[in-house]
């Protein structure tokens, strides 16, 4: 089973309205593989890591998650959800529970863990990206990095076979994008599959096993990190990477 | 060096001007002309107005007037031994006299449990639930209406009346409306088209006619709707129409609280792989309600406030007992009829500023763990 992808996206296509977001799009991620997505806003990259746990959907072209196509049934969207962790642009976590409930309440209540059980997990994930001591305060009490922290962590306490990062740091702060690349860094290096759009380059750099530049709703470029910065070969990548490396 | 200080000398006291009574006078009730203006308007309206109240309710008030004669002399005030007097009528209505207990172990029996489940720090409150709103409605049903294997002798709901009628017509109401109006407002905002014309269209045509139409449909439609012999009882006719009255402007009220939620908040909690009730249950509404618990309450309020219209279909709730009991050739006379009234303003006013206060005290239980 190692060999099947853990996405695969074949010919999809998207519009909103009028408007065509994603545009023949073919890609697959292997098993363990990092992959960083940018392009200019409006070009689909948000879109295009949101069709893969269904908060949006795609119009035609077959998407495949850890073997389980995506349709509208909503039992098969579920249980690719289970598997599937998203940490979002503007943390999304609950405001009206606590750190500790906001890291238990999916595995209670969708992996059907006892209390005690999915409290020790909480406590090691929280551990892990450095805020146990967070855990009984509530979300508004914590800063945008940690609250970005905690975001992983709860995602992670689903035990997700893959994670995707919409912007992770955009609305942060310039000062605490570190602490949350470093977290995002050490999950990479255990062999997290994970998908990310974002304009951290040197995220992209160290850890990327490919970069996919994304323009008017296509994969513009996608080549391994090293020859994508050196040796962009359209233009537009060019023009894109001159004008956020200065 | 002598002259020169080794300590610095003791700080004056701030001038009279900035401190104490003075300042607080200044700051807060004479801080501008127009404050000046609002405040000396005030005095003047407390002054003309409290020492009216202190003659009407005490000083001028009859406590004890076995016929009423004292009541009706010139400037008399509050009629207290006409209230003391028809207390029994305002409760009961004409239930038996020699049954009331069987209604007093209700009002205790659910006092005590609402004051359990509405107690912030009160345990076991999952058994409080269930006792009031599985257990409690049928006991009390049984109690009330009688259960010959108990010898409880059938008391029909004709003689069903007084105060424990409007604070039974209430309560099914609000117990009924809040998860009503829930639905309502989910299948209003469904994806499903079925589901979201039949809410939409039952909340707006319930709330488009007067709540006295409602009654009165309940009242003369429903009969029609059942066979002859499951005809509803003519109190659980009117019982019926407040329940849909309210829980369609419930669902509006909730409605509002899910409207103002974060799309973040649905996309964290599917991302996580909630279930929609999941989600909607332990995410979106949990907070959506916190957001319109003013409105709620003030659901609450209009419909406790509107069960004196039942009357209009022959139930006589405590209103109707007070027009009753003021038309006793024995306690006839115009300060006596407004005594009446005035004891069931206080009767409501009680109530609702109560209501008012819990929501407030929950409103700030609530929303103290989020804020910074």
């Amino acid at each position: 089973m190692s060999a099947s992808p853990a996405v695969e996206m074949i010919g999809v296509n998207k519009w909103y309205g009028n408007f065509h977001v994603l545009r023949d799009i073919d890609l697959n991620v292997a098993r363990g593989e990092k992959i960083v997505i940018c392009g200019p806003s409006g070009s689909g990259k948000s879109t295009l890591i949101r069709c893969i746990n269904r908060l949006e959907e795609h119009q035609s072209g077959r998407i495949i998650v850890e073997g389980t196509e995506l349709t509208s049934d909503m039992r098969r969207i579920d249980e690719i959800r289970r598997d599937v962790g998203m940490v979002f642009q503007s943390f999304n976590l609950f405001p009206h529970l606590s750190i500790l409930e906001n890291c238990t309440l999916a595995p209670i209540w969708v992996r059907k863990m006892s209390k005690a059980e999915a409290e020790d997990q909480a406590m090691h994930y929280l551990t892990r990206v450095k805020i146990p001591e967070q855990a009984h305060k509530y979300p508004a009490q914590l800063s945008g990095g940690q609250q970005q922290r905690v975001a992983i962590a709860r995602a992670l306490c689903m035990s997700p076979k893959i994670m995707l990062f919409d912007e992770p740091t955009s609305a942060l702060d310039p000062e605490m994008v570190k602490e949350v690349l470093d977290t995002m860094v050490s999950l990479a290096q255990e062999g997290m599959t994970m998908l990310v759009v974002t304009h951290e380059m040197n995220f992209a750099r160290q850890v990327a096993d490919r970069v996919i530049f994304m323009d008017g709703g296509e994969i513009v470029e996608m080549n391994e990190p090293q020859a994508f910065f050196s040796t962009p070969q359209h233009e537009r990548t060019r023009l894109f990477l001159s004008q956020i490396l200065g | 060096m002598s002259f020169v200080r080794t300590i610095p000398s003791a700080p004056l006291p701030p001038p009279v001007e900035a401190r104490g009574a003075v300042l607080w006078l200044r700051q807060n009730l004479l801080s501008g002309p127009f404050s000046a203006l609002f405040t000396f308007s005030a005095c003047a309206a407390l002054l003309w107005l409290v020492p009216q109240l202190w003659h009407y309710f005490v000083a001028d008030a009859v406590l004890s007037s076995p016929d009423g004669q004292a009541c009706r002399q010139p400037g008399a005030g509050m009629c207290w031994s006409f209230i003391a007097n028809k207390m029994e009528f305002f409760l009961y209505s004409s239930y038996p006299r020699d049954q009331v207990w069987r209604v007093n172990s209700c009002l205790v029996s659910g006092a005590v449990l609402i004051t359990w489940l509405l107690w912030p720090s009160a345990r076991s409150k999952r058994l409080g639930g269930a006792l009031f709103f599985l257990v409690y409605p049928v006991a009390c049903f049984w109690l009330l209406h009688g259960f010959e294997a108990l010898s409880l002798r059938t008391v029909p709901t004709n003689l069903w009346g007084g105060i424990f009628v409007s604070l039974l017509v209430s309560l099914v109401g609000i117990v009924v409306s809040l998860p009503g109006g829930i639905l309502l407002a989910l299948g209003r905002r469904s994806q499903l088209p079925v589901v979201r014309f039949v809410s939409t269209l039952f909340i707006e045509f319930v709330r488009g006619v007067p709540f006295i139409t409602v009654l009165f449909m309940a009242n003369t439609m429903l009969p029609l709707f059942v066979p002859e012999n499951w005809s509803p009882d003519r109190l659980v006719r009117p019982l019926i129409g407040v329940s849909l009255f309210a829980s369609a402007y419930m669902a509006e009220v909730v409605r509002g609280g899910l409207q103002a939620m974060d799309k973040g908040q649905y996309e964290g909690a599917q991302a996580l792989g909630l279930t929609w009730w999941q989600m909607m249950r332990l995410i979106i509404l949990p907070q959506a309600l916190t957001t319109v618990i003013p409105g709620i309450v003030n659901t609450f309020i209009g419909l406790f406030k509107d069960t004196t219209l039942v009357a209009v279909v022959g139930i006589a709730d405590f209103l109707r007992t007070v027009e009753t009991a003021r038309l006793d050739p024995a306690w006839a006379g115009p300060t006596i009829s407004t005594s009446g009234y005035v004891f069931a303003g206080l009767f409501y006013f009680v109530f609702c500023y109560g209501m008012a206060r819990y929501s407030l005290l929950m409103e700030r239980r609530l929303s103290s763990g989020r804020k910074r």
